[in-house]
């Protein structure tokens, strides 16, 4: 017997009721962590340093209008850029999927900025080598069971081929992973010669540029700069951050963030009650066995230890292997929608240290006050009590 | 000795006039499953909500011509001649005058900034042609003046006015290089078009450089096989290749993505707030119970049957849960209903709509509720009833 | 004369109810020999248990000094006072006070989770207690599957666990059948008589008093001698 017994033991005081507790306890910060990883995919605050590095140029009135693929050479040549590609929305599901993130790219330059983009030499000379061929981001893969060598045809809703078809077909010839931040990691890449040819309109024109300074001047002068360069053209440019970009796209959705917060705080209200209503009632239903303790010789801090950290026990294991069931469900979700969720769910530091917080706070909420109300009665008024 | 449902009655008006007496219990019970009906009904109406402003949109007699394969306006593209093909294509309806009533349309999207979020967002810039108007049925200018053809001029839907700074009539608002004048504001019955600004086709296609190029081909159909025959007769038209949609099955699918998406996450969170709801229930119930043991037993001890017993303390669960679920019901209904938000729709766009609280909805909430309470209920009351009376009598 | 280990002077204490002061000891004089065993009796209300706490320093006096065993316990704060009764008072309550959630022998190691013991020794303690008091084979059992006099017995084993000098009882045999009131008399006369230990017992049953040395009444708060 040691005083871990003695925790122990008054824990299960009321076995059932210690359990539902748990139980709610699990349930309630399994919603937690799922809720935590949704808000964090919609806040995209971790995009990675690439992403707040590289710039991207569209078309001042709105990203779907086109920019001449001419703008490429004449970025190339302003002061401080150090290269530059361009990519294009291309619209395509795959069978009745949702639409994802394919671009037509040129390979060489594009790679080499997205350094990110993790795609094996082997990889990546076989997509140079065949002119049809795309590679792919392993969540896509993951999704929709694509290995390479497959023959995958894409529907796109913008993009007509010149016989009048909107059907696509690529050979998938590397998977790639993306060791930044996420913003390729949802992506298919094509040749965009392929496309140039194929597509029926639209020609010699791209849906936006990406641009890496050299360094040499800060990016709000570079983002200034080319804009300049294109001012009072017939399609002038809006350049920004891909973060920025990526953020302001996300924000359009309207406040998820602040819709699953608002989620969030009535999940913590009801673990609140539930926890907090039955821990208080267990600790005041032995205000008598506080009363035997402290005539035994325990002192009253000893009291508040053991009764804190029953409180802790109770709700810290439970929680935090909840938060371990959630994390795991969010991989499985990003395994099974990576085409959906390219950035995949996911929590972070902040999330944990949130989550244990919480946990604290709903253990001290609940057990404090009626501790501390039994430990300002003295021991005879504590004894009378029945 | 009496039967069981009097004896049931008699127990469940001893519980629930015991209620006040376990003020904290009954607190518990009731608002874990009035959160979890807020939360249900909150996240339901949202989706309900952008159903309707989608369903509300868009007319089973008007059809949309889109280039083939294209699933939003914005994707689909038309030259003035290929335009000029479909007006004058059979099964279209023809006004007072003879002339068909066609809008060939375009759906541009501009930057504007948002109300809430302060941030710039994809506003729809509609370029329409004169029938445009007529082919909304509930088009209503509220205020202002309509727009002037050839100027650049534009109306401001009702949602958009809202959630968009800059969109008051007599103001102008400029987008890229031009600038334009807003010179009223218009409603269609809630539908999506309020989301959207209105201009001249026109002047549209000289401010963006689109020579008198199209993106969508609107027209008022003849009669019931009006559809049938418009889509034989582009069917067999070499030079375009076009999709027939009705309006309205167009909308209904444009919101079939976000609305799915929604309920995607909304009912399994729902779900597992109810399981948690379940928990709380359970305790709470267990607590009650626990806390009478010696008085149920008395009353087993006095001959009231093991079922009645359980019976009742079943009804206190669901009585509870029923209050509960009309708390979260009401402040759901008080809070949001009617609420207006706006999100990217499968246009590019942004969608202005209105949470629906609907009747059906509550329905629904208060129905989680009561599922709660029953299963939260019954193994409390099951453990009411089998507890071995001499047991519970010696428990204090 | 035996060594004083016990020593009250002119206690007295006062109880607050509502705004008006209620005297319920007054001017208590007493000493109590090492190896004593007194009886203390006294209609119910009449100060029994509030001298009993006194003495064990559950409650201090509002005036007078209480010494036990030379040291001024009523003057010793809180945490003094609960270091200072785990090393030398047992306590025995009518309704025997054990936690519901411990076993028998965990309730009787309750009090040794006080002291540095390693737990072995802890173990020993603990048998050699539910030895004395005969319920050894009962250990593992939890309070409800024992009877009020067993429980008793458990709770007596707890108080002299830790082996304090002092035994304070109140009403101990209060809720037991008569039989089973004889068994744990004997029990605390044995205590009293083969391991030197000093009890203050409060009884209503003169059975129970006829087992003490002395009988000591109380009535008002003012304590006269037995009748006898
Ligand atoms: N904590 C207290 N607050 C107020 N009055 C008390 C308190 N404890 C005891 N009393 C009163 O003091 C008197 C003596 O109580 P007590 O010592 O328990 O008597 P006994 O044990 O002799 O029956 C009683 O009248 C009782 O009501
Ligand atoms: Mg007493």
């Amino acid at each position: 017997m040691n005083r871990f017994t003695l925790i122990w033991r008054n824990m299960w005081r009321k076995p059932v009721r210690t359990l539902f507790t748990m139980l709610a306890v699990l349930v309630v910060f399994f919603l937690f962590t799922l809720l935590e990883g949704l808000r964090l995919a919609f806040s995209l605050s971790d995009l990675g340093a690439e992403a707040q590095e590289r710039l991207l140029t569209s078309h001042k009135v709105s990203l779907i209008m086109m920019l001449p693929e001419a703008y490429q050479s004449r970025i190339a040549r302003l002061p401080g850029v150090d290269a530059v590609s361009h990519s294009t929305w291309f619209g395509g599901r795959y069978q009745d999927h949702p639409e994802f993130a394919q671009y037509p790219v040129v390979a060489e330059e594009y790679l080499s900025l997205n350094a990110e983009i993790d795609l094996s030499e082997e990889y990546r000379q076989a997509w140079l080598a065949n002119r049809g061929g795309a590679v792919v981001g392993r969540p896509v893969a993951n999704q929709y069971g694509w290995q390479v060598g497959d023959r995958v045809p894409l529907k796109s809703s913008i993009w007509t081929r010149a016989n009048g078809s909107n059907v696509w077909e690529f050979d998938i010839e590397g998977i790639f992973d993306d060791s930044g931040g996420g913003m390729n990691s949802g992506v298919l890449l094509f040749h965009y010669d392929y496309f140039e040819e194929a597509r029926a309109w639209g020609k010699g024109t791209v849906g936006w540029y990406v641009t890496r300074g050299d360094g040499s001047i800060p990016l709000e002068g570079l983002m200034a700069g080319i804009d300049a360069e294109f001012a009072n053209s017939p399609a002038e440019t809006k350049t920004n951050t891909e973060a920025a970009f990526a953020q302001e796209y996300a924000r359009q959705f309207g406040n998820i963030g602040f819709i699953v917060t608002l989620i969030l705080a009535a999940v913590v209200f009801m673990i609140m009650l539930v926890t907090g209503h039955t821990m208080a009632q267990s600790v005041r239903e032995r205000i008598h066995e506080i009363g035997v303790l402290k005539t035994l010789g325990f002192t009253s801090g000893s009291i508040f230890r053991l009764t804190v950290l029953e409180g802790l026990l109770l709700v810290l294991p439970v929680g935090l292997l909840a938060m371990l069931l959630g994390w795991g469900m969010l991989n499985v979700v990003t395994e099974r929608m990576g085409a959906m969720l390219p950035g995949g769910l996911k929590i972070g530091t902040y999330s944990v240290v949130l989550g244990l917080s919480l946990m604290l706070a709903i253990t001290l909420g609940s057990v404090l006050p009626p501790v501390i109300r039994a430990l300002r009665l003295d021991i005879v008024a504590l004894l009378r009590s029945s | 000795m009496f039967g069981w449902l009097t004896q049931t009655a008699a127990l469940a008006a001893l519980n629930l006039r015991s209620l006040p007496r376990r003020p904290g219990t009954a607190a518990v019970a009731m608002s874990g499953i009035a959160a979890l009906t807020g939360v249900f009904a909150g996240v339901l109406s949202m989706a309900t909500g952008f159903e309707k402003t989608m369903s509300g949109s868009g007319q089973e007699n008007v059809a949309l011509v889109l280039r083939s394969g294209a699933t939003a306006e914005l994707n689909s593209r038309f030259s003035g001649e290929q335009a000029d093909i479909v007006r004058y294509a059979p099964g279209i309806a023809r006004d007072v005058d003879g002339d068909p009533e066609v809008s060939a349309e375009l759906f541009w999207v501009v930057n504007a900034l948002s109300k809430s979020s302060g941030a710039e967002a994809n506003v729809a810039l509609r370029g329409i042609q004169p029938p445009g108007y007529g082919l909304r049925n509930n088009y209503r200018l509220a205020e202002g003046r309509p727009f002037t053809p050839g100027r650049f001029e534009l109306i401001a839907g009702r949602g958009a006015r809202n959630q968009f700074a800059g969109l008051e009539p007599g103001r102008t608002i400029r987008f890229g290089k031009t600038e334009w004048l807003v010179t009223g504001v218009f409603e269609d019955g809630g539908s999506v078009f309020e989301s959207e600004l209105w201009c001249d086709v026109n002047v549209l296609q000289s401010a963006y450089q689109l020579g008198n190029g199209y993106q969508a081909v609107r027209a008022r159909l003849d009669g019931a096989d009006g559809r049938a025959r418009l889509e034989e007769a582009l069917a067999g038209e070499q030079r375009l290749s076009v999709d027939v949609w009705s309006e309205r099955e167009f909308y209904a699918e444009q919101a079939e993505d976000t609305a799915t998406l929604i309920r995607l996450i909304g009912i399994p969170i729902s779900v597992l707030m109810a399981i948690g709801a379940v928990f709380a229930a359970l305790n709470a119930m267990h607590a009650s119970i626990v806390a009478r043991a010696r008085e149920l037993a008395t009353l087993r001890a006095l001959g009231f049957g093991s079922f009645p017993t359980a019976l009742a303390a079943l009804l206190e669960s669901v009585t509870l849960a029923f209050l509960g679920g009309v708390l979260g019901c009401a402040v759901a209904w008080l809070a949001l209903n009617g609420f207006q938000a706006s999100t990217l729709g499968a246009s590019f766009s942004q969608v202005v709509f209105n949470f629906a609280v609907t009747p059906d909805l509550l329905a629904q909430g208060i129905t989680a509720a009561l599922v709660v309470g029953l299963v939260g209920g019954a193994f409390p009351a099951a453990r009411a009833a089998t507890a071995r009376v001499t047991v519970a009598l010696r428990e204090l | 004369m035996a060594e004083q280990l016990i020593r009250l002077t002119d206690v007295g204490k006062n109880y607050r109810k509502g705004r008006e002061a209620v005297r319920v000891l007054d001017g208590i004089n007493l000493g109590i020999d090492k190896g004593d065993f007194v009886g203390l009796m006294g209609p119910s209300g009449s100060g029994k248990t509030t001298l009993l706490n006194l003495l064990g320093g559950l409650d201090k006096p509002s005036q007078g000094t209480i010494e036990v065993d030379g040291k001024v316990v009523s003057a010793l704060s809180q945490g003094a006072l609960a270091k200072w009764r785990s090393g030398n008072i047992g306590f025995v309550f009518q309704f025997y006070n054990l936690l519901p959630v411990l076993s028998a022998a965990r309730n009787v190691a309750l009090p040794l989770l006080l002291t540095s013991l390693p737990a072995s020794r802890r173990k020993q303690h603990v048998n050699t207690a539910l030895r004395l008091v005969g319920l050894a084979e009962r250990a593992s059992h939890y309070p409800r599957e024992l009877s009020g006099g067993q429980e008793q017995r458990v709770a007596i084993a707890r108080a002299i666990v830790s082996d304090p000098p002092i035994l304070l009882c109140d009403e101990p045999t209060g809720d037991l059948d008569r039989s089973t009131a004889d068994e744990i008399m004997a029990l605390l006369q044995q205590l009293n008589r083969d391991y030197g230990k000093t009890i203050v017992m409060v009884t209503h049953d003169p059975r129970a008093a006829s087992y003490a040395h002395r009988v000591l009444h109380l009535d008002k708060g003012e304590l006269g001698a037995a009748q006898q």
